[in-house]
């Protein structure tokens, strides 16, 4: 049927139209981070000399550093609070809209409004700022993202099997550990991967939060300071790096989702 | 209250009290700002005033405000326009084949927003991508200056939000029945008639999701307009950081912040009663 | 009444429970026997699946005594009662094996290991499971399932096992067979079995005593036979089995009147001279060749196999009668829509009722 190939061949075409836009400029960027010269200009050979001189620059190991810390105890937090949060959620007999709105704001806020907010309390309260507030903050649309990831989850969990396990003569706890946690397991794990790629890559709240000096500076602030002021070619390199682990998690976290909703 | 509720609820309590302390409180002691007067230097002074807002309203503000408004709707707009048939061809493909393109157009969402930004400032420079690759097609006139401009503003939010956008029209598409399809055209409505009949209409509430998001995002943006806009170039969320980092002026930030919270409650409301009346699935059982 | 002397190991006393201000378990009391098939029958919404969840101690009632072998359980944690409950869903657990999900139930118990697989392996034997002991759920067919379940839940050795509409999720050929199979089990393990369902057939089939619920009350409670032969009212009548609805009165001369005709019948102490309604299964109507019979026309034939269903229209009821007939006989001449046909009804088999 004519009709049919013609929807075909234009569902491929704007496939292909709208990935080429969402995939050319990151390419354009991995691509510049070989470039020998490192300018958009013109290719002058593969090179891996601006990963080198990354290795070497010392505030953006340090950045790094920071970065990993803030991300790893943002989301362990992030992880239990949403967890339990879903849960509590989830078995609830019937919806409460102020809390259904609680737990979907921190994903809508706009994230200046939010960091204000924070810089404004922790100021309030005389609080020394520094990688403590940042993950303080870092925890609060973290839990959000856990908390939605887990109820995704928990929508097409069978609580019967709960009731199943008390029958059979678990307590609630026992049920907890050997039944509720191991089937939700990979979907908290999925929860806790988006959390961190998310934590590492904010940037105007960690940049309110992180108080003055360069003692907690992040990755993303170090990116914004590179933009801003002077664009080297290191830049190109980094970003590739955080482009590659985010996308390297996020997949993983994808996997793990898929293989649990097929079971 | 059932002891299944209270379990629940205490479940539900220590992120109830982070989001309570880290978010609502500051939310209110912002709010509480709006009405105070700025200190001399610096700070705030308790004195009850209205005029924070009123600035807000004052003809060099209201310009600010009124560019974010047209930036925002602007990119939604465009956002919404490539986001549907997009969505659209996903859900023509293979059945096996639509999980793994989904994914691979929300990626980018997932990943750095600073460095998605940047990416198009490499290409839209004036010794950028976009001008050489003219200059290789033969162009030899002034390079552009396509960067620091509304369009790059807007170029960059819709390339930003453009996955996500996606992501809501795709899931309710997806969740179209596809034998309402089948009974228009059984019916003997044409495959266009069909779309503007049932379609567009079933799928609505997926659009409105998508656009408050992207028009939410949008409006109280900072990066995009500080990145692509240049230095003088400025949205509702620059002028927010300005008071707070560089004019010092606490008071007024919070009412603009303030400004942009009511926006994005309003929108949600709005999103909430438009999707409840298409789609009419509000009452949904819960499990049992 | 068949007359069991054994002592109930599972009484209900005067359970009432209430959802919000919806009724749903109104006041029900019920005495089931050891080794007893039984079976709690009634459309949906009729309250049978809240009272098994009362049992299994799932849902607390709001008034009321249930008791096991005389011991009050009422208010007893669902893991502290020695019952098990066989789910509507199979509620199996996804990430253990099948093996695993035999043996979870005795590791609760806290019995020694080498105990614990000896038993898992017995009970893979009788249901027949044991080349499937490493499969996960997922790998399973819904008639495996169903048999994982059942397992799981006769491992415990309960007093009493519940089964929430076991054959519910199965198709028609597999549920006739799982029908007979669950009855076989059950006479072999010797343990008492009270099965939900909504559907008649299976609890006519399968249960040694059937109660009959609707909106939260009991409305019959006897053998199949009794409750099929012996409706107590006329939705208990409807409910079960095909039947046939005749309104008219009982007049002062004892007699059923509908449509000209009279009907002597038991009248088991109901009113004269009142209304009534005559219910009469289908295959309690004959044809009559000698022209005494009611008079009426076959407007509709269906062809079940061994029989036909004849509907014929008569001067007693404006809905056709149902009449069934032998598929090959000398009724067959009149199994053809349009022909005139002469019905006799047994009177000793219909039942009166007066709302």
């Amino acid at each position: 049927m004519a009709d049919a190939l013609l929807i075909k061949l234009t569902g491929r075409t704007i496939l292909v139209l709208v990935f080429g836009f969402l995939y050319l400029p990151i390419a354009v960027l991995v691509l510049l981070s070989f470039n020998e010269s490192g300018l958009p200009t013109s290719w002058s050979g593969f090179s891996l000399r601006w990963y080198v001189s990354l290795a070497g620059n010392s505030d953006i190991l340090h950045a790094a550093w920071n970065t990993l810390v803030v991300a790893v105890v943002a989301t362990l937090i992030a992880t239990v609070l949403g967890t339990m949060l879903a849960i509590g959620m989830e078995t609830r007999k019937r919806r409460s809209t102020p809390l259904e709105a609680l737990a979907f704001s921190p994903m809508v806020i706009p994230d200046i409004v939010l960091a204000v907010a924070l810089l404004t309390l922790f100021s309030r309260l005389n609080v020394t700022m520094g990688l403590h507030t940042i993950i303080i903050s870092h925890v609060i649309f973290d839990l959000a993202f856990v908390c939605s990831v887990v109820r995704a989850r928990l929508k097409n969990f069978d609580f019967s099997i709960v009731e199943a396990s008390r029958d059979l003569g678990a307590s609630s706890f026992t049920t907890f550990w050997r039944v509720t946690f191991p089937v939700l397991l990979p979907a908290i794990v999925a929860g806790a991967l988006l959390a961190f790629t998310l934590s590492v890559d904010e940037f105007i709240i960690a940049f309110f939060t992180a108080g003055a000096g360069r003692a907690s500076i992040t990755l993303p602030m170090q990116i914004y300071s590179m933009i801003r002021f002077g664009v080297t070619p290191e830049i190109n390199a980094l970003a590739t790096l955080v482009m590659g682990v985010s996308a390297t998690v996020l997949l993983i976290s994808q996997w793990l989702n898929k293989e649990q909703m097929t079971r | 209250m059932s002891s299944q509720t209270a379990r629940s609820n205490l479940m539900a309590l220590p992120a109830i009290a982070w989001l309570g302390l880290f978010m609502i409180v500051p939310c209110l002691i912002v709010f509480a700002y709006a009405f105070l007067t700025r200190g001399l230097y610096g700070g705030v002074e308790y004195t009850l005033t209205a005029e924070n807002f009123l600035r807000v309203i004052d003809p060099l503000y209201a310009q600010i405000f009124l560019t974010s408004v047209r930036i925002a709707g602007l990119a939604t707009l465009f956002a919404i326009l490539i986001a549907y048939p997009a969505a659209y061809a996903i859900c023509l493909a293979p059945k096996r084949l639509q999980p793994i393109l989904l994914f691979f157009a929300v990626l980018p969402f997932w990943s750095n927003y600073l460095i998605r930004t940047y990416a198009w400032i490499v290409l839209l420079n004036r010794e950028g991508l976009i001008n050489n690759a003219l200059r290789w097609f033969g162009y030899d006139g002034e390079p552009l200056s396509l960067l620091y401009s509304e369009g790059a503003v807007i170029v960059g939010l819709v390339y930003n939000y453009l996955p996500f956008v996606i992501l809501a029209i795709y899931s309710s598409l997806s969740r179209l029945n596809g034998e309402l399809i089948e009974a228009s055209r059984d019916l003997g409505a044409s495959r266009v008639r069909t779309f503007w009949r049932v379609t567009l209409p079933l799928t609505m509430p997926g659009v409105a999701a998508g656009g408050v998001f992207i028009f939410v995002l949008s409006i109280g943006n900072f990066v995009t307009p500080a990145l692509l806009g240049g230095g003088r170039f400025q949205m509702i969320g620059n002028l927010v950081y300005d008071q707070f980092l560089t004019a010092n002026d606490w008071p007024f930030g919070a009412a603009l912040g303030m400004v942009l919270i009511a926006v994005m409650i309003a929108l949600l409301l709005l999103q909430a009663r438009a999707s409840a009346r298409f789609s009419g699935e509000t009452a949904e059982a819960r499990h049992g | 009444m068949n007359e069991r002397m054994s002592k109930p190991v599972l009484s209900v006393d005067m359970v009432v429970k209430h959802f919000g201000k919806t009724i749903a378990v109104n006041g029900i009391s019920l005495d089931i026997r050891e080794n007893e098939f039984f079976a709690l029958l009634g459309p949906s919404g009729c309250g049978k699946t809240t009272l098994l969840r009362m049992i299994a101690g799932f849902e607390a009632p709001d008034s009321g005594v249930i008791r096991l072998d005389e011991r009050d359980i009422t208010r007893d944690a669902p893991e502290k009662r020695p019952l098990n409950l066989m789910f509507q869903s199979y509620a199996l657990f996804p990430h253990m094996t099948v093996w695993q999900n035999l043996a979870y139930g005795l590791e609760m118990e806290g019995l020694p290991r080498g105990e614990i697989a000896t038993r898992v392996d017995d009970m893979l034997t009788t249901t027949d499971l044991t080349a499937l002991a490493g499969r996960k759920p997922a790998e399973l067919s819904g008639g495996q399932k169903q048999r994982v379940a059942l397992a799981r839940a006769l491992i415990k050795r309960p007093k009493v096992l519940l089964l929430d509409e076991p054959l519910g999720a199965l198709d028609k050929k597999l549920r006739e067979k799982m029908q007979l199979e669950l009855k076989r089990l059950q006479s072999e393990v010797g343990i008492t079995f009270i099965i939900v369902t909504h559907d008649q057939e299976e609890a006519l089939v399968m249960a040694d005593r059937i109660a009959v619920l609707r909106d939260g009350n009991i409305l019959q409670c006897g053998t199949p036979q009794e409750i099929y032969e012996q409706p107590a009212n006329r939705f208990v009548a409807g409910f079960i089995g095909m039947m046939n609805f005749i309104d008219g009165e009982i007049g002062t001369d004892a007699l059923f009147r509908a449509g000209g005709q009279a009907l002597a019948c038991d009248l088991h102490g109901l009113k004269r001279n009142a209304p009534a309604v005559l219910a009469v299964r289908p295959e309690n109507i004959r044809l009559v060749s000698d022209g005494t019979g009611i008079a009426g026309t076959v407007v509709d034939v269906a062809y079940h196999g061994l029989d036909r269903q004849l509907y014929v229209k008569t001067a007693l009821s404006p809905a056709p009668l149902q009449v069934r007939v032998a598929a090959a006989g000398p009724e067959e001449a009149a199994a053809r829509t349009g022909a005139s046909v002469s019905l006799g009804l047994n009177a000793a088999a219909c039942r009166l009722f007066q709302e």
